[in-house]
């Protein structure tokens, strides 16, 4: 029934450049689609979390000493910088090394391997030198560094851009 | 020849519609929903009323569901979680504030929308389980609102809580259990915030759903309530809307217009205005002293009013305790109007359920007035 009014409408105003009952479609299409953009738009925004408020960590005082390091089997200790994991190693040299322990294939957690001299990564068998440097298995990338500097007995890691 | 043939075809609109049709016979339905009128007279806008309260109870949904996207219960995390939405979501203080919105519209509608039903005595013969489930829904949607008011955690919240659920002791025998169970301990805590979370996203959307169902199942099967004087009067003069689509198309209109009165309100006082206002403020905190003006929701006032202005003691009774009969008595006596008014049975006007009506209005509006006054 729609259909037969529409086309007799338009039938009578066929003389006219646009009928009248197609441009209030159109003209009703275009509002409703204002509308749901008006109503959706916040919608998709607020469903974005934000990024997080949190201050970017530069400088971290690790909560440990030199001596604990010494002390554990791995020659090394996981810490945290900020909202990243970080782990500090105990070279066969006595320096002490900080890294980024999450490696750069799929986010796993590096662990120090004193009888193999390398950062390894159990997940897929990655491995880095005690530079960081990516030497084996699939990491792309080196870890990052960070920067270890010893005051007394206190250790503080901070990034590389300081 | 294949074009013929197609070209025979009827549009894909009619089609799908046959699909439908086989399988669940909607040309039943729209059948049906073709015969439903709605009547048409002087008080004819009295019918959008409920429908306006739905819409905004889908967009208390709505705005509900995003809210709980960021809001986090517990007594270290509701606050700072509210604080969150409010200044550093995008939008979060709009969805936010139309939440608010919202729910101080969908009470004052509801409120309306009950009135005018009174008053038109739609309620009676053969609507009284219309009527009783509306009942239901207002007690819903009022604690809806009591246990929402309490989620931000601030301090006026705590302490409106804490006067709110103080109330519950003076029932008598379960006073006191109820108001433990209640607020999850003794006191006003972080384990209320729990109770009050499961109750406001959980429990009471699926029993206001339910009711609701029920109670849109009971409109769409009765038709709109015609005026108590049609009953007499002859056919000549009655008039009649079609409902779909005349009547829906109204009724959308009428949302439209809502949704963009609460989107005006929202952006222009994000934080509501006057008396229905809900600055987040100061982060709650049991140990410091109560504020100067401790007040619940504007809806609430005029109980809370009423519990206060009455004595101490009124003959055997603690004055809290009077004071709940007195209201639960009248909120009873209210709920059961459909069957105490026998002259709405008959069709007829009943000028003392009248007087009762706007007995409880005024009650209600010079109560609320005077709460705020004498602060």
């Amino acid at each position: 029934m729609a259909e037969e009014k529409s086309s007799s409408t338009k039938a009578n105003f066929s003389n006219e450049k646009v009928p009248r009952r197609s441009f209030l479609e159109k003209f009703l299409a275009a509002g409703t689609m204002a509308l749901v953009g008006a109503v959706f738009y916040p919608v998709a925004r607020f469903l974005v979390p934000p990024k997080s408020g949190e201050a970017t960590v530069t400088q971290v005082k690790l909560p440990f000493t030199r001596r604990d390091v010494e002390a554990e089997s791995q020659k090394g200790k996981t810490f945290r910088f900020g909202r990243k994991l970080g782990i500090i190693v105990l070279t066969p040299s006595g320096e002490l090394r900080a890294f980024s322990a999450t490696c750069t294939h799929l986010d796993c957690t590096v662990q120090h391997r004193p009888d193999l001299g390398v950062l390894w990564c159990a997940c897929h068998n990655g491995r880095y030198d005690l530079s960081g440097k990516n030497i084996a298995g699939p990491p792309p990338r080196p870890l990052d560094a960070f920067v270890v500097n010893e005051v007394g007995e206190e250790i503080f890691v901070s990034s590389g851009v300081a | 020849m294949p074009v013929t043939q197609l070209s025979d075809k009827p549009p894909f609109k009619a089609r799908a519609f046959d699909w439908l049709d086989h399988r669940f016979k909607i040309r039943d339905l729209t059948a049906y929903m073709g015969n439903k009128v709605v009547p048409q007279h002087g008080h004819s806008m009295f019918y959008y009323l409920g429908g306006l309260t739905l819409f905004l109870f889908l967009v208390q949904v709505a705005t509900g569901i995003l809210l709980l996207m960021y809001y986090r219960p517990g007594a270290d995390s509701a606050y700072e979680s509210v604080k969150f939405i409010i200044s550093n979501v995008t939008f979060g203080w709009l969805i936010r504030s139309i939440h608010s919105w919202s729910a101080n519209l969908m009470i004052l509608v509801l409120f309306l929308h009950m009135f005018t039903v009174y008053f038109t005595q739609a309620y009676r013969k053969p609507r009284e389980m219309t009527w009783l489930t509306g009942i239901g829904l207002l007690g819903l949607a009022l604690t809806f609102g009591f246990s929402g008011y309490l989620l931000p955690w601030n301090e006026l919240a705590f302490f409106a809580t804490r006067v709110g659920t103080g109330m519950i002791r003076a029932i008598p025998v379960i006073g006191e259990y109820l108001m433990v169970v209640l607020r999850g301990g003794e006191d006003v805590t972080g384990a209320t915030i729990g109770r009050f979370f499961g109750l406001h996203v959980a429990i009471l959307p699926a029993l206001f759903s339910l009711l609701l169902t029920i109670h849109l199942l009971f409109v769409q099967r009765q038709g709109m309530s015609e005026p108590i004087e049609w009953k007499s009067s002859g056919d000549t003069h009655k008039k009649y809307m079609k409902f779909f689509p005349n009547f829906l198309y109204r009724d959308l209109l009428v949302w439209l217009i809502a949704l963009n009165v609460l989107a005006l309100l929202a952006v222009i006082f994000p934080d509501g205005v006057g008396v229905i206002h809900w600055p987040l403020g100061e982060k709650a905190d049991p140990f410091a002293p109560p504020p100067a003006v401790i007040r619940p929701e504007w809806y609430f006032m005029f109980a809370f009013l009423t519990l206060k202005l009455i004595p101490a003691k009124v003959l055997f009774l603690e004055g809290e305790q009077f004071g709940l009969l007195v209201m639960g008595v009248g909120g009873l006596i209210w709920a059961l109007v459909p069957f105490l008014d026998k002259s709405s049975q008959r069709g007829e006007r009943s000028r003392g359920w009248m007087l009762f009506g706007f007995g409880a209005l005024g009650f209600i509006v010079i109560m609320t007035i005077l709460g705020y006054i004498l602060e």
